[in-house]
């Protein structure tokens, strides 16, 4: 018997001790030198200090890529893994600037430590191939998750949002632990390739079948994919604003890799075909079957809302069913295809939320009226959500439209030239037509109808103002030289790939 | 160098993002200096190009890995459509001079529109010209919306659904054709080259056709143009009729035509008379000649009239792409520029000489305020505008609709006199607005109601000049934009149509 690498798995674990130190640190500097500040201080002190956390460990995971498949695909690290935490690394960082104007709590340290926790078990849930690790890294983040959203102690909806969010996560985890038992069960391993090596044979086993209607039941709670999506319009409602930020971006890029990785490496074999003429059981028309049904629910209700929190998670239902388009297709194109689209969809509705933000600490809602005229109190911001939900609605040259080109592209190209899955891609289009009346009558508030009599222009933080103008123009630039990312990922693919 | 007709544009919109809203002057000032820059490029471009042949502009890789190139290149019809698109761009300029509300941001919308449909005619690339062409719809929602009269938000709504709707056509298409072809690109011409299967192009096509013709106001997809039209500030309607409808039609030729030959062969059977596709939207185009003739015919509002003339008159040019004749479809294109100058120049009388002093569009209030008494100019300007649309010899609308109508003849005898109906029924619209409008009876039981309407300003007097010379000019001369247009139809990228058309 080898003995344990300890040596290996520490340096293979540097990123993420680097974040749990800093989040200790986070809560000790507030406990030990912090106690009689003000409030906005501690929060600024413990923001800076998280940045530097992060920072160092994107650093760190810059500078030493790594090769790595450690105890049978327990840890998992290859350029791919490093530069989706990477990512989720600039995700936390800009949910933690938005935090700097909040009031909604006293417990500052508490909170950026959770988000640092979370963090810390997002960037498990991408490095691991193994079942086990993966359902404990997702409790770990789905835990962090309950508490950030019940954060806002003096909200009664911020609670209510958290009790809905538990029981239908604790729900959805006990399907996905039970699909995870069926298939080590199955397979007698934990480890997702040698799962898909024991699945042989044209004809599905019963109970791989059970056990893939259990895991996309569990994962598709994680993604927010109709029907397991009744928690998101109330925690995106309820959560106080970078909770639901967090929620909505670097969690959903963590849950849909994780969600690529089990079907694409885990279920390799069992994939089935949804194509128009040819029918086959297996995980892909089960997905196709959400997609359809996230993208048709999602874009339709998103119609009747009026509070933006509520439009923004019903469309984000719309946009995980186009996501979940990625995946089934799972072409060699369809991996970075699903990360273009992940990552900037990620980044775009985090700035959503921050206007959402903005326009509650100042008029006090978030619904349409409330944001009545904002183009003539705060122009740069509306200009930024202009930017933001034109690109969710998937308009040229921002980067939402070319990430839906390039996963619709991606997803038509298998089977090859069949255009096998076109019927899905013109679902999609079409709705994507759908979606563009909310995001305008959003836009139409904004820029069109007048501003209350009383109202005087908002005062907009200046990092606030920083944080939009970035994501802002890196949509634009993401839209008109989608290569930046886009070579990056592909190196990253064909890298994995390759090996 | 036609490059600089978009980079002048976008960059306008920037600088006037950033100018304060109270400098209202500056803004205007901007947009015109802008507008007159882009249309002298293009009118650079114009002198210098004497062969109409393809010329490429810009041609460099853009997403390598996927085969998309930053392609931009100009033939003989694309310089026409932006001819038109500059002067109809000076024109409105000039008509919004007395916009007071938000002035940068309306230049700023405005000048983004430009921007986007001169890409769409430069762009050889399907992907650059399909963002571009997306690009061209949402500042015409705020256009409207914000800036606009009678139920601006629902029209700008349904304009902005109805073109995404068929842009989302436009894009299945494409995205069909990129995969199908196999070749990893969305160059035009490499894709008119290639060989789709019959099969494909029997449901791309229309598809693609439709998703374009729907922004080019086909019957039964109009709809949006007539309530747009008439909610949309007057440069907003001038730019709508005159240039966006255009976009739609440049599309159908460009990219569902040259891509899809085929899918205009016949069938192979006969459903309800129909033989091919071809069938379906020719007739589609006269009735929508006829229909948009008739609905003007009994209109009470002024701007309605004028809207729905468009539809019909957009009829004219889908007819003559679809008879296949190389008459047919060099009317067509000269019917899109003709059009554009004298849509312009309509909407611009109704609009800007008349709503804009008179705050009603109503034929029977307008009846009793003697108009060409009051502002003989705006009547005079009508008088004119209204003889070149009905195709008046000597105007440019009697050139493009005369090849029109002789390239039915040959493909389609019936069509012609439904089509010679239309513009019978055109002369009776028109010429009832006319008498109603700025020749009507003062009621007797009342005294004669002509109160004083601020004049006629030089603004608008430059901007009518502009457009009346350029349809007196083309309509004497058509040659001066025929001899580009009819050599970039004999380019290799329309040769799948002629092939098409002689089975």
């Amino acid at each position: 018997m080898t003995p344990f690498p300890y040596a290996e798995l520490f340096s293979l674990l540097v990123p993420q001790i680097i974040l749990v130190l800093t989040a200790l640190a986070v809560l000790a500097a507030d406990a030990f030198f912090l106690r009689a500040a003000d409030t906005p201080v501690r929060i600024k002190s413990g923001v800076v200090l998280s940045l530097i956390g992060c920072t160092l460990t994107i650093a760190r995971t810059l500078h030493t890529p790594l090769q790595a498949n450690l105890l049978d695909g327990m840890i998992v690290l290859n350029p791919l893994v490093q530069q989706i935490q990477i990512v989720l690394l600039l995700l936390t960082m800009l949910t933690v600037l938005l935090f700097v104007s909040s009031s909604f709590t006293q417990h500052v340290s508490e909170y950026l430590a959770l988000i640092l926790l979370a963090t810390v078990s997002m960037m498990f849930l991408v490095s691991t191939q193994n079942l086990l690790l993966i359902f404990l890294a997702l409790e770990m983040l789905s835990l962090s998750l309950y508490i950030l959203t019940a954060f806002n102690k003096s909200s009664g909806q911020s609670a209510e949002a958290a009790l809905k969010y538990f029981l239908f996560g604790g729900t959805s985890a006990a399907f996905l632990l039970f699909g995870f038992s069926l298939l080590y069960g199955f397979s007698n391993s934990t480890n997702l390739t040698h799962i898909a090596s024991t699945i042989h044979g044209s004809s599905l086993d019963p109970l791989l079948i059970v056990a893939i209607v259990m895991v996309i039941v569990g994962l598709g709670f994680k993604v927010a994919a109709v029907p397991f999506h009744f928690w998101a319009p109330d925690v995106y409602q309820g959560a106080p604003a970078p909770s639901a930020a967090f929620i909505a971006s670097g969690s959903k890029v963590a849950a849909f890799y994780v969600l690529y990785q089990v079907m694409v490496i885990g279920l390799a074999g069992a994939e089935g075909g949804a194509t128009w003429h040819t029918y086959a059981p297996g995980w892909v028309p089960v997905l196709a079957i959400v997609a359809v049904l996230s993208m048709v629910l999602g874009n339709l209700v998103a119609i009747r809302q009026t509070s933006v929190r509520r439009l923004l998670a019903y469309s984000a239902m719309a946009h995980a069913g186009y996501m979940l388009i990625g995946i089934l297709a799972h072409s060699e194109q369809s991996l970075p295809a699903l990360l273009y689209y992940a990552i900037t969809y990620a980044v775009t509705v985090l700035g959503a939320f921050g206007v959402v933000a903005l326009v509650e600490a100042n008029t006090g809602g978030d619904t349409l009226a409330h944001f009545a005229g904002l183009s003539r109190r705060a122009p740069i911001a509306s200009f930024c959500m202009f930017i933001f939900l034109l690109s969710l609605a998937g308009i040229p040259p921002l980067a939402g439209f070319f990430g839906k080109f390039y996963l619709f592209s991606a997803a038509l190209s298998t089977p090859a030239p069949t255009l096998g899955l076109i019927w899905l891609v013109v679902l999609a289009v079409a709705m994507s037509a759908v979606s563009l009346f909310y995001y305008l009558r959003v836009l139409k508030a904004i820029y069109v109808t007048d501003p209350p009599a009383d109202a005087a222009p908002i005062r907009t933080p200046f990092v606030h103002n920083l944080v939009f103008g970035l994501i802002a123009a890196s949509l634009v630039l993401l839209g008109c030289t989608p290569n930046l990312l886009l070579h990056w990922l592909r190196h990253a693919v064909d890298l994995v790939a390759s090996r | 160098m036609l490059a600089w007709t978009i980079y002048i544009s976008f960059c306008a919109v920037f600088v006037l993002l950033l100018l304060p809203n109270r400098m209202v002057r500056t803004a205007r000032s901007v947009a015109l200096l802008s507008a007159i820059a882009a249309f002298a490029v293009t009118l650079a471009a114009f002198w210098q190009h004497r062969s109409g042949e393809l010329q490429t502009i810009t041609r460099v890789p853009w997403v390598a890995s996927l085969g998309l190139e930053y392609h931009l290149a100009a033939d003989g019809i694309s310089l026409t459509l932006l001819l038109l698109t500059g002067i109809v761009a000076i024109a409105g300029v000039l008509f919004s001079w007395n916009i007071t509300h938000r002035v940068s941001e309306f230049f700023a919308f405005y000048l983004a529109l430009i921007g986007g449909v001169y890409g769409v005619f430069l762009s050889f690339d399907l992907l650059l010209l399909f963002i571009f062409y997306e690009i061209a719809i949402i500042p015409k929602y705020f256009l409207i919306a914000i800036w606009g009269s009678t139920r601006r938000e629902y029209a700008a709504m349904k304009l902005a659904l109805y073109s995404f709707i068929g842009s989302a056509m436009v894009l299945i298409g494409l995205i069909a054709a990129y995969v199908a072809s196999g070749a990893r690109t969305m160059d035009l011409s490499q894709l008119a080259q290639f060989p789709f299967t019959v099969h494909f192009q029997m449901w791309v096509f229309p598809l693609v056709f439709v998703g374009f013709a729907i922004l080019a106001g086909m019957w039964p997809f109009h709809t949006w143009a007539p309530t747009g039209h008439v909610a949309a500030p007057t440069a907003a309607s001038m730019l709508l009729a005159g240039v966006v409808m255009k976009l739609g039609a440049y599309g159908c030729l460009r990219v569902a035509m040259a891509l899809f030959p085929r899918g205009l062969d016949a069938w192979g059977f006969h459903l309800l008379g129909f033989g091919s596709w071809r069938d379906v939207f020719a007739l589609m185009a006269v009735i929508g000649i006829v229909y948009g003739a008739l609905v003007a015919l009994v209109q009470k509002d002024f701007k309605f009239v004028i809207g729905y003339s468009s539809v019909s008159h957009m009829g004219f040019v889908l007819l003559g792409l679809m008879t296949l004749q190389q008459i047919g479809i060099d009317g067509a294109v000269l019917q899109m520029f003709s059009h554009g100058i004298l849509a312009g120049l309509l909407f611009a009388v109704v609009g800007r000489m008349v709503y804009d002093r008179t705050h009603t569009r109503e034929l029977a209030q307008l009846q009793t305020m003697q108009l060409s008494k009051v502002l003989p100019f705006a009547a005079a300007t009508f008088v004119i505008a209204s003889m070149a649309s009905i195709g008046l010899p000597g105007f440019s609308g009697f050139v493009a609709e005369l090849q029109v109508l002789i390239g039915t003849w040959h493909a389609y005898p019936r069509f012609t006199l439904l089509a010679g109906l239309g513009i019978v029924i055109g002369i009776a619209y028109t010429w009832r607005v006319m008498q109603v409008v700025f020749f009507g009876e003062p009621a007797t039981n009342q005294p004669a109601n002509v109160a004083p309407l601020p004049p006629i300003t030089m603004p608008e007097r430059i901007g009518t000049t502009l457009l009346v010379a350029t349809s007196v000019l083309i309509g004497l001369y058509p040659q001066l934009l025929l001899r580009i247009i009819v050599p970039a139809l004999h380019s290799p990228l329309f040769d799948g149509l002629w092939k098409g058309s002689q089975q």
